[in-house]
């Protein structure tokens, strides 16, 4: 029997595999495909305080051996999501995470609060991507004041483990990443889309309703790997490596890296089972390499 | 209940730029309604990495098997229409909510433009099964080249055409064919290119007739979960795949 469970702060996942926020709705659109309990955790759909209509259409353009998309946050705000959402996904089997988005501090803050009220929610994504109105629309997670400015105050209003996604449209993301840290975070996540666009050359025109859009899917992952990789040597607190992943093999890779847990994203919609495929590939490679336990693997890069 | 197996090509008709293909699954399929589509996976493309959604055509419950209907687009329908009988393909299915099922005394008529015919054929073979009065399709295209598969059409009701070119039935677009002046109609359902379903979404509009439409926005997930298929609707943007892609075109803001 190999050990898959993965232990962080205040958050005991049963094995290293998520979803990724955005790709898996609020689980209940997979249930057909995948037993949830099956998974060590899902982050549901990106939640802000308000409600969100989003984008304009066209939000996606399909790229090779990827997609962009500038879904814009589409949600009904916080408040629906407890009221109408969470009792129907309370009792999942699995840790669910909810992944909270704003474009101020405030916003941030007041929704995660309520979110820390909810008993069966074990942990928050704070994605910092998003536009800071208040500065020009700057990013908070592109600078190391904006991720702890955000992170310090959302620290203060919620108690339970706080993950912080990072971007990677940034210079230097160890920086970013230790500002994290400082400011209270109790992991971090990576990565959020890469800031990329799309042209059609026949009309000459943006494909994307907002011109550009965050690129995801298998061709980001060697951008990923790297990036969580100089993360884990510069931070002590845990990481959890995304982007790209689509096999066993990609999730062992990032766990070699020094993730100690990885999610699902773009992957999900070509296979909607292939989460609950990686949580079993991951348990036959550990036999296959006679590994008792997940937790060894993680920063076991040879170098 | 939504599923994804995998299915053996074992019939095939090809045209010019399209093909029909006929696929059998080893699992017993679940309830298809009239109007629900597949997502197709491609493989082995350079530029094809989600899914492609394509209407149900068909389905044999005996056998076992789904019909698709494919038009050449770019590199994905290219590979699906290339497909040789025994190859695989892997489907998930069936998704959307289909067209809603008419009363028994309702006079309806099918809509059908270019590819948009496919959904049409197992929709009508559905109403058929539940009533027994005649279904009526009118077909549009440019010329005749692009009206295909009429005879399986006219196995399950009769068939009216209109080219654009005359080549076939009347001269014209579907909305200005002789029928809408001579038969009373009280349901439509409409799938085709966006300008034939605008067209005769104004024309139901016009004559009060209740009108359904198919519509066709890109998608990644198929299932609701990712928001970027989105159509912007009376109730604000709504998943096509999930809560479409058949709309009243009440809810529709064109
Ligand atoms: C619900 C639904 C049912 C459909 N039924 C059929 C059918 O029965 N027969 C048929 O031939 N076609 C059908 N289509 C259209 C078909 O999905 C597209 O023609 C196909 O995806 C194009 O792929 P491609 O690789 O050839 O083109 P590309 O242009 O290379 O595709 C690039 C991307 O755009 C998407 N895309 C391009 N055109 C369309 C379109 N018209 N609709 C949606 N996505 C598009 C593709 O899925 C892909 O993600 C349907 C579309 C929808 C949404
Ligand atoms: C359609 C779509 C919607 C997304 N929405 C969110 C979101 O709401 N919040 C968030 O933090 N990340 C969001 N993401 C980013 C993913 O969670 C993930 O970080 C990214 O796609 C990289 O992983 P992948 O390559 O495995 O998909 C979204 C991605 C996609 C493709
Ligand atoms: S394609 Fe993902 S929600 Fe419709």
């Amino acid at each position: 029997m190999v050990n898959t469970e993965i232990k962080l702060k205040g958050l005991t996942l049963k094995n290293p595999v998520m979803t990724a926020s955005g790709t898996f709705g609020y689980g209940e659109e997979y249930t057909d495909f995948v037993d949830l309990a099956d998974l060590g955790g899902i982050v549901v759909k990106g939640t802000t305080l308000n409600h969100r209509e989003g984008n304009p259409y066209p939000r996606m353009a399909e790229t090779p051996k990827g997609m962009l998309n500038c879904v814009g946050l589409q949600n009904k705000g916080v408040d629906y999501f407890i009221e109408t959402i969470y009792p129907r996904i309370k009792d999942f089997d699995t840790n669910v995470i909810v992944n909270v988005s704003g474009s101020n501090i405030d916003d941030y803050v007041v929704a995660a609060a309520k979110i820390d009220a909810l008993e069966k929610i074990p942990a928050i994504e704070l994605n910092v991507s998003c536009p800071n109105v208040k500065q020009g629309g700057m990013a908070f997670g592109v600078t190391c004041s904006g991720i702890e400015q955000v992170v310090k105050a959302v620290r203060d209003a919620y108690h339970k483990h706080l993950i912080v996604k990072l971007s990677p449209n940034v210079t230097n993301i160890a920086e970013i990443a230790k500002a994290a840290e400082a400011a209270g975070a109790d992991s971090v996540s990576l990565i959020n889309t890469i800031l990329g666009m799309a042209i059609d050359a026949e009309t000459r025109r943006p494909v994307l309703s907002m011109v550009t859009g965050g690129l995801s899917g298998a061709c980001v992952k060697p951008v990923a790997l790297r990036m969580v990789w100089q993360v884990a040597k510069a931070v002590k607190i845990p990481v959890i490596g995304l982007g790209g992943i689509s096999s066993a093999t990609d999730a062992i890779e990032f766990l070699l890296a020094g993730a100690s847990a990885i999610e699902i994203g773009t992957a999900n919609f070509i296979d909607p089972a292939i989460s609950a495929k990686i949580a079993k590939g991951i348990v036959e490679y550990c036999e296959r390499h006679q590994v008792n336990d997940v937790n060894e693997l993680i920063g076991g890069l040879i170098v | 209940m939504k599923k994804i197996s995998d299915f053996t090509v074992v019939g095939k008709q090809s045209w010019r730029r399209a093909a029909c293909l006929r696929l059998k699954c080893d699992d017993k399929l679940p309830e298809i309604r009239g109007g629900q589509f597949v997502h197709v996976r491609v493989d082995g493309g350079q530029q094809t990495y989600l899914r492609r959604p394509i209407s149900i055509h068909d389905v044999d419950y005996q056998n076992n098997t789904i019909d698709l209907l494919i038009q050449e687009k770019h590199e994905g329908t290219k590979i699906l229409c290339g497909l040789p009988v025994g190859s695989k393909v892997n489907l998930v299915y069936p998704l959307g909510n289909g067209f809603t099922m008419p009363e028994n005394d309702d006079e309806i008529l099918l809509v059908g433009g270019g590819i948009g015919i496919a959904p049409l054929l197992y929709f009508a073979k559905t109403i058929k099964e539940n009533r027994n009065k005649k279904v009526s399709f009118l077909l549009g295209g440019r010329s005749s080249d692009d009206l295909i598969l009429l005879e399986r059409f006219r196995e399950v009701g009769e068939v009216l055409i209109t080219t654009n070119d005359g080549s076939l039935g009347e001269c014209g677009f579907v909305t200005q064919h002789s029928l809408w002046n001579m038969k009373k109609i009280n349901k439509i359902y409409a799938c085709g290119p966006m300008p034939m379903m605008k067209a005769v979404a104004k024309v139901a509009r016009e004559k009060d007739i209740w009108c359904e439409v198919s519509l066709e926005n890109q998608m990644a997930c198929g299932i609701g979960a990712c928001l970027c298929c989105v159509e912007n609707t009376t109730e604000g943007n709504v998943c096509v795949c999930k809560e479409g892609p058949v709309f009243n075109i009440n809810r529709l803001l064109w």
